[in-house]
């Protein structure tokens, strides 16, 4: 017993002598996606978001971070009742996540009802960022759309005449090659679509082959992207035809499929060879922490963190002021690891976007990196439709 | 066009043969033991997994495929021991519930040893690149070489299954299997010697698409769909009808996929045709089993006795 009034005596004496301990942490929830092939992109977003942590010392905005992981599983209705124990039950102060664009359109009312901060990452659809948009949502990525424009404005821009296109057969394939026609006003000769999930391309690359485009244009996310990639390869038509595709390849694929990646084109706002001060300290620190190269996923949850340091700071750790910190948030007053960065009327970005093309590295790893800037300062068409300010 | 329509031909053969692969050792476990095996996949994915090891470590794919068959069959002799042995006194739903469990089992098991990462096996250097066809058209030679090594695997079968005493024992096995055994044949190992090497068939499927599709956790599930397909459709325990019916689905699912949107463009304007034609040609094989078994019930060529 005399021992147990010892220990209470000392805690106490600890917690007094710690005055910067009174203020209550900053609590941060991350939904993502941990579960299944794509758990590779959640753990960059994860990993991106924890490495900026640990570079302020642990602290966001001078407030000590207190972070909860959520995995969304991919689905929708988990999404959904994970965020609301992050809202109701953890009372987050601001809710970062998550990758994909359809968790997105399910966890925007829960978070936005409790009136808490979400910043995507990653997925930016385009119904938020016009008729729908948001005081609440900050998007540190881009306007989905604008990836894709980015393959069809170079593609219309260096003179390429004839395109083949192809892309899973559900809602999002069919956007990405609207998008890409967006800008593209050459003869496309065959849209192909293909069972979401596909493995085998020998009949979809014999029909490539036979129509003999000057590029084509892919939208094969993941597992499907590594093995069209490989049998593109294999077919012999890297050679012949240029290789033009988005979230395709990139740093979460390309260790799958190395070699046969070599040369093709992607769409990014961002690649690890950016050369600024901040993105050269942060690919190092992120390779030497998670033994991986860092795709877009990871520097925009990086983003995530600066920014809601530099908003915390501005309204010097006062949360209660929702539309101060809002305000705050809006300025985007942080250095992005892709340079340039300011916020449009719909709290979405407006940035440069590269042609990015993959290169092997001297240590032997791959990488994407930038050909040649596309668009500058460009912002999504949506913004116009968005009634914020 | 013709030479187009040749090339995706050749494409329908090489799914096809692949196919065959995995369903030869399903007919035969299930037509001859009167087991229901969905782990069969299992073996596919070990089969591409092992090569891939063995690859890193021996740098010869020739000495990685003799590997990692002999180390699929050592896998499958020590399930048929520790479950399928429990399992050939019971009836299909046990057979179902085990085997759904040993899917589980594995996949999990093969994302603790492996990672989930998808990995790759470089296609080996003398069947790298592609040859020209006619029309000016490449082809892969490595899926010629699948092509051509499975149809070795089919005259290899032939000859073992309808001309031997084995393959004698095994058809005897497939019609009256308590027959078979009480006329002093030792069923049991006639079962482990069935099942091992049906699964060391889908193993070698597995090395020989590795070097294609990337090798992942869960990627036999798939196919193992399309691959009892092909055992209803040629007829349970019939190495033939398996044959016949692994071609049929090859190439309808191919020439499908690649000439359903063509075709619908006859009858309807472009943009309906791209959004009728994926869907309609991902229905074509289903609807191709509906066909034979509304015909024959019991699949194109039903094993005798059946």
């Amino acid at each position: 017993m005399k021992r147990i009034g010892f220990l209470v005596t000392v805690a106490l004496a600890a917690l007094a002598l710690t005055p910067a301990q009174a203020q209550d942490k900053l609590k941060i929830g991350i939904i993502t996606t941990l579960t299944g092939p794509p758990a590779v992109l959640g753990g960059q977003l994860r990993n991106g978001f924890q490495l900026a942590v640990k570079d302020l010392g642990g602290k966001l905005g001078g407030r000590e971070a207190e972070i909860t992981v959520a995995d969304d599983e991919l689905k929708p209705d988990v999404a959904v009742s994970k965020v609301k124990g992050l809202v109701e039950r953890d009372k987050v102060d601001f809710v970062v996540g998550p990758i994909f664009s359809n968790i997105l359109q399910s966890i925007m009312k829960p978070v936005a009802d409790a009136d808490t901060i979400l910043i995507s990452p990653n997925a930016g659809t385009s119904n938020f960022a016009g008729k729908e948009c948001n005081p609440n949502l900050f998007v540190t990525s881009y306007q989905n759309d604008q990836v894709h424009e980015v393959l069809g404005k170079y593609a219309q821009d260096s003179g390429i005449k004839k395109v083949f296109l192809m892309a899973p057969n559900y809602q999002a394939g069919k956007d990405s090659l609207n998008g890409f026609k967006h800008y593209f006003k050459g003869e496309v000769l065959d849209e192909v679509y293909v069972p979401l999930g596909q493995l085998d391309y020998q009949a979809e690359l014999t029909r490539i082959a036979a129509a003999q485009p000057d590029a084509i244009f892919v939208f094969l996310p993941g597992g499907m992207g590594v093995n069209f990639v490989k049998q593109f390869r294999q077919a012999g038509l890297a050679d012949k035809v240029k290789f033009l595709s988005a979230f395709t390849v990139d740093e979460s694929t390309l260790p799958a499929q190395q070699d046969a990646a070599l040369g093709f084109f992607g769409g990014a706002n961002w690649a690890p060879n950016l050369d600024n001060p901040q993105n050269q300290a942060f690919v190092a620190a992120y390779e030497k922490e998670y033994n991986a190269v860092p795709a877009t996923y990871a520097f925009q949850a990086y983003d995530a963190a600066q920014l809601i340091d530099s908003a915390v700071k501005a309204v010097n750790g006062n949360l209660s002021d929702k539309n101060a910190l809002r305000a705050a948030l809006k300025k985007a007053d942080f250095k992005s690891l892709r340079g340039k960065f300011t916020f449009n009327n719909n709290h979405y970005p407006i940035q440069d976007f590269y042609l990015v093309k993959v290169a092997k590295r001297p240590d032997g790893k791959f990488q994407t990196e930038i050909a040649e800037k596309v668009f500058t300062d460009y912002a999504d068409p949506h913004a116009k439709d968005c009634p914020m300010k | 066009m013709s030479s187009l329509l040749f090339v995706q031909i050749l494409n329908g053969l090489q799914l096809g043969v692949l196919l065959f692969l995995i369903a030869a050792g399903l007919t035969l476990v299930f037509g001859v033991m009167d087991l229901i095996n969905l782990a069969h996949g299992v073996q596919y994915m070990l089969g591409a997994y092992l090569a891939v090891t063995f690859y890193g470590l021996t740098g010869s794919f020739l000495a990685s495929l003799v590997l990692a068959l002999v180390a699929t069959l050592a896998f499958a002799l020590a399930l048929e021991l520790l479950v399928f042995r429990q399992l050939y006194a019971r009836d299909h739903l046990d057979h179902v519930m085990a085997t759904f469990g040993i899917i589980l089992f594995v996949d999990q098991g093969v994302k603790l040893v492996w990672g989930a990462a998808p990995l790759s096996l470089p296609v080996p250097e003398l069947f790298s690149g592609s040859v020209t066809l006619m029309g000016g058209l490449l082809y892969p030679v490595w899926r010629l070489v699948i092509i051509g090594s499975g149809l070795a695997v089919a005259v290899g079968l032939y000859v073992l299954v309808g001309h031997t005493r084995v393959g004698m024992l095994v058809r005897a096995g497939a019609t009256n299997a308590p027959l078979v055994s009480a006329l002093g044949v030792n069923i049991n190992r006639l079962f482990m010697l069935v099942f091992g090497f049906g699964a060391m068939l889908a193993g070698f499927a597995g090395v020989m698409i590795a070097p294609i599709l990337s090798v992942e956790p869960g990627m036999g599930d798939a196919i193992l769909i399309l691959a009892f397909v092909v055992i209803v459709i040629g007829g349970i325990g019939s190495i033939r009808g398996a044959f016949v019916a692994a071609l049929m689905i090859g190439l309808v699912d191919t020439l499908g996929r690649s000439f359903a949107v063509d075709v619908l463009r006859l009858f309807m304007g472009p943009s309906p045709a791209r959004t009728v034609g994926p869907a309609l040609a991902s229905m074509l094989i289903y609807v191709l089993m509906a066909i034979v078994l509304t015909l024959r019930p019991a699949g194109l060529f039903p094993a005798a006795g059946r």
